[in-house]
């Protein structure tokens, strides 16, 4: 197995396999650390190209608010870098390796090409909202940028958004510009216990359209384990993140405008982080080995129907109640429900994890209208004409 | 001066075809073709251009808008799309042989949702429009370019605007959650919707900024956000510009993100002052503007921080504003600097670059050493915390000289913006105006990969042809001529 993996040392090295393959048509998985491998559908490949020697932080610059890396730059690396001046990852990425079952950290090029934000996407933005600037390679070898190293650029087609999300399926990301921002001094929760999933939208709704800058609201189920935060479901969550003297006066402030709804608790400190950090790992949907994972996202009120529509036993909501995390079993007739609940709340969705015979038979992504797809073939074939880069990833035959 | 494409002749000698057909689409007043009345649409915001375009049409709806494209398609008729024509890189200028598709009749708010806090618009409303509609409720939306009394929200998907406020929201794209586009080929899109993120590519995030190279938005979702409690901005001057630069680099250090933060230098200080009384301290070489939100206690908490940190650097002036009024005071001379140059220069050009905030102070000596080998004045206003910078190069319009060789500083300020690891543009777009400095960012590989993915949505190259990508080299507008 081990010489089918291709592991360039350098950008230059790169682009020259990923040429040869094109010259040779022979598909490439391209891989980080492959904690995400089951994410998907199954790429069949005949070599898998592995950033793993593209590694390092190559400019950091707190006072400029930007980070650059090598794509195979694992994440640990780059929170700690980023730590020691005080700063976070804006979007909050999730690991979910517990989720995938899968070992090791995740890169940055891993969690870019597959765009996954945590909690604070609602107020901070999503991964592609934070690449400044890329390098990539393409299907024929071809070194090229977009944006760059500062924080304001619309100079060309913004490339780094089209390979933000687009899974390897455009280009080889080798090295990623991230605009960074400080950490909060301090963080803190507000919890209302509300009586069913259409009430919690409410509170996180009437949360999010206060003037006290809430930047997570999610939704947690009901049967949390015992003690889970201190917490019995279903609670409707609200994180505050700022200066100390911010949070205290919002929090308050807070609690008074929501009492109304519900019982209401305030976790502070390490119990609040704890708590988002198990939300953006996905926890509280406490899904079994077994079961498929689905993420649906929809308007925010439209996350209740979404879960009563799907009917998967198992459901977590995060960004306001727009993001619909669910778990149920791993059959086509369940995926069919929930394509459906997502169509109906006009929004869209991705077969999360599944056992490969159901990735690979079912669409996991929505289809696109037919003049986009069109589209898409053909900023395919531009940036692919072999289709080697990760066919099969997102669609099958694409 | 800049080039644009021959005009096709087999358009030219079909005007009257082509008319015939706008008309057949379009309600009566709906297609402009007389002279006189296509004046106002031959220019933008770069006024230094102008060209009369074939035809204007204003549709009123998505259905009007396919129609015309359609028939621009079967016909190899160019289309320059155009909002209120505010764009300062003549990203609206029209071509001899194209028509022009104004939306300024789209521009009704379809939908506003507090509860899910989004605002459907068509394209024609304007920036400050929708926060308009929506502030009454304690709403607004983020994205506040200079121009967003006129400038129209399709034009900001366009151009991906900025603003002053973006330190902290971000700009167009980030505000964004869905278009309707309609391609080329006259098909109507639907692109994202009322959820967040793309489940297959991000097409909403190359359209945005894209200059109606891909198609056109004829409707917007926007998120929009509730207000803060409040917000309050102050004031600090300094003895050199990079004694600023290390106190804008103290304050993102020191953890605080103020909503905005702008740099003016010494002749940006006095022409703003002369204008309008603001009380800008004039024996400074920089001054900061400083905005924070939140409530009255948060203000005064992270202007007491402010004010601490900016003490440190020696500051000749420090003034915090102490109320609603003493803040509009201090914006006052900011927000009034595009007028208050235009007072004391019968032209200018306003430049738009973004630099590493570090490289400030050098690029500052750089821009001045140019402004004196020129012989031209400038004026510099800077996004501080995002790097972007906005010399104003003042000139004499009647003097064309004066003219080539404002463009030419300009040229050299953004060559220099890229050299120092910028970029050419950080909010007002290529246009025509940056088309031939593309080669100094981008490689021609690159160019070449931009251009076939504008083929991949519009293969005859009728959507807004001749801007963002140099001529040259362009197989799509080489003719047998």
């Amino acid at each position: 197995m081990s010489d089918s993996v291709l592991a360039p040392a350098d950008e230059a090295e790169l682009a020259a396999a990923v040429a040869a393959a094109a010259a040779s048509g022979t598909p490439l998985a391209i891989e980080g650390a492959g904690t995400k491998r089951g994410l998907l559908r199954p790429v069949q490949a005949a070599r898998t190209l592995s950033l793993r020697g593209l590694s390092g932080i190559t400019l950091y610059k707190p006072q400029e608010l930007i980070l650059q890396a090598r794509a195979g730059t694992p994440l640990p690396e780059i929170a700690a870098a980023l730590a020691e001046h005080g700063q976070h990852l804006i979007a909050e990425p999730p690991s979910l390796t517990a989720l995938f079952g899968s070992e090791g950290a995740p890169t940055l090029g891993g969690l870019v090409a597959t765009n996954l934000s945590g909690p604070r996407r609602i107020s901070g933005g999503a991964m592609r909202d934070h690449v400044m600037g890329i390098r990539a390679v393409n299907g024929k070898g071809e070194v090229f940028r977009s944006g760059g190293r500062v924080l304001k650029n619309v100079t060309g087609l913004d490339l780094c958004k089209l390979l933000t999300g687009a899974h390897g399926t455009l280009g080889v990301l080798t090295e990623i510009t991230l605009k960074v921002l400080p950490g909060p001094e301090a963080t803190g929760t507000v919890a209302v216990a509300v009586a069913d999933l259409a009430q919690g939208v409410q509170v996180l709704s009437a949360g999010l359209g206060s003037p006290y800058g809430v930047s997570a609201a999610a939704l947690l189920p009901q049967g949390l384990p015992a003690g889970w935060a201190g917490l019995d479901g279903p609670q409707a969550v609200l994180r505050l993140e700022d200066f100390a003297e911010s949070v205290a006066y919002r929090g308050g402030r807070l609690r008074a405008e929501l009492a109304g709804f519900g019982a209401v608790h305030w976790l502070e400190g390490e119990a609040s982080r704890a708590l988002w950090e198990a939300v953006r790992e996905a926890e509280p949907l406490s899904a079994e080995p077994e079961d498929a994972v689905w993420r649906v996202s929809v308007a925010p009120g439209e996350g209740p129907q979404v879960v009563a529509d799907a009917g998967c036993p198992k459901s977590l909501l995060d960004w306001g109640g727009g993001l619909v995390w669910l778990a149920g079993p791993a059959t086509e007739a369940q995926h069919d429900a929930v394509m459906a609940a997502a169509a109906a709340a006009g929004g869209t969705f991705t077969l999360f994890r599944a056992p490969e015979a159901l990735r690979a038979a079912v669409a996991v992504l929505p289809a696109e209208p037919p003049a986009l797809a069109a589209i898409g073939a053909r900023v395919k074939a531009v940036m692919d004409p072999a289709g080697i880069l990760n066919p099969g990833r997102m669609r099958a035959g694409l | 001066m800049i080039r644009l494409p021959d005009p096709k002749p087999e358009v030219l000698a079909r005007r009257e075809a082509i008319l015939a057909g706008l008309r057949a689409i379009l309600p009566e007043d709906g297609v402009i073709s007389e002279t006189l009345r296509l004046k106002p649409y031959e220019t933008d915001g770069l006024s230094a251009y102008r060209q009369p375009p074939l035809a204007v049409v204003l549709p009123t709806s998505t259905a009007e808008v396919a129609a015309v494209l359609r028939l621009c398609q079967a016909e190899g008729v160019r289309v320059v799309p155009r909002g209120a024509g505010t764009s300062l890189s003549g990203g609206a200028l029209p071509l001899a042989d194209a028509v022009v598709i104004g939306m300024m009749r789209m521009n009704r708010i379809l939908e506003v949702d507090y509860a899910n806090r989004l605002a459907v618009v068509e394209a024609g409303v304007t920036n400050l429009g929708i926060t308009n509609h929506v502030s009454a409720d304690g709403f607004f939306y983020a994205p506040d370019p200079s121009s967003q009394l006129a400038c129209m929200i399709g034009g900001n998907v366009g151009m991906n605007s900025g603003g002053a406020h973006c330190l902290k929201y971000g700009v167009t794209a980030n505000n964004l959650l869905g278009v309707k586009l309609v391609t080329m080929a006259g098909e109507v899109v639907e692109i994202g919707g009322q959820h967040l993120d793309a489940a297959g590519y991000d097409w909403l995030g190359l359209i945005t900024g894209s200059e109606g190279q891909l198609g056109i938005v004829t409707e917007v979702t926007v998120r929009i956000l509730r207000s803060p409690e409040g917000q309050r901005a102050m004031l600090a001057a300094f003895k050199g510009t990079e004694i600023a630069g290390q106190a804008v680099d103290a304050i993102i250090g020191s953890g605080i993100i103020p909503v905005a933060l702008e740099f003016m230098d010494r002749p940006c200080i006095h022409a703003c002052e002369a204008f309008a009384h603001a009380g800008y301290p004039l024996d400074a070489e920089a001054m900061l503007i400083i905005e924070v939100e939140g409530s009255v206690a948060e203000q005064d908490m992270l202007l007491g921080k402010l004010k601490e940190i900016c003490n440190r650097f020696d500051p000749i002036s420090l003034k915090v504003a102490q109320s609603a009024e003493e803040s509009l005071a201090i914006w006052k001379g900011r927000k009034g600097a595009f007028g208050a140059v235009g007072r004391i220069s019968p032209d200018y050009l306003c430049m738009d670059g973004t630099i590493p905030t570090g490289e400030l102070p050098f690029v500052l000596k750089r821009i001045g050493e140019m402004s004196a080998s020129y012989g031209l004045q400038v004026a510099n206003v800077f996004h501080a915390g995002d790097g972007n910078l906005h010399p104003l190069i003042m000139f004499d319009a009647n003097d064309p000289e004066s003219f080539r060789k404002a463009e030419s500083f300009g040229a050299d300020i953004l060559k220099l913006c890229v050299e120092v690891g910028g970029c050419l543009t950080g909010e007002h777009g290529v246009g025509v105006e940056k088309r031939d400095l593309m080669g100094v960012q981008f490689t021609a590989a690159e160019l070449t990969q931009q251009r076939a993915i504008k083929s991949a949505f519009d293969p005859a190259w009728l959507l807004n042809p001749a801007k963002v990508f140099p001529l040259e080299d362009n197989p799509a507008l080489q003719r047998a001529a």
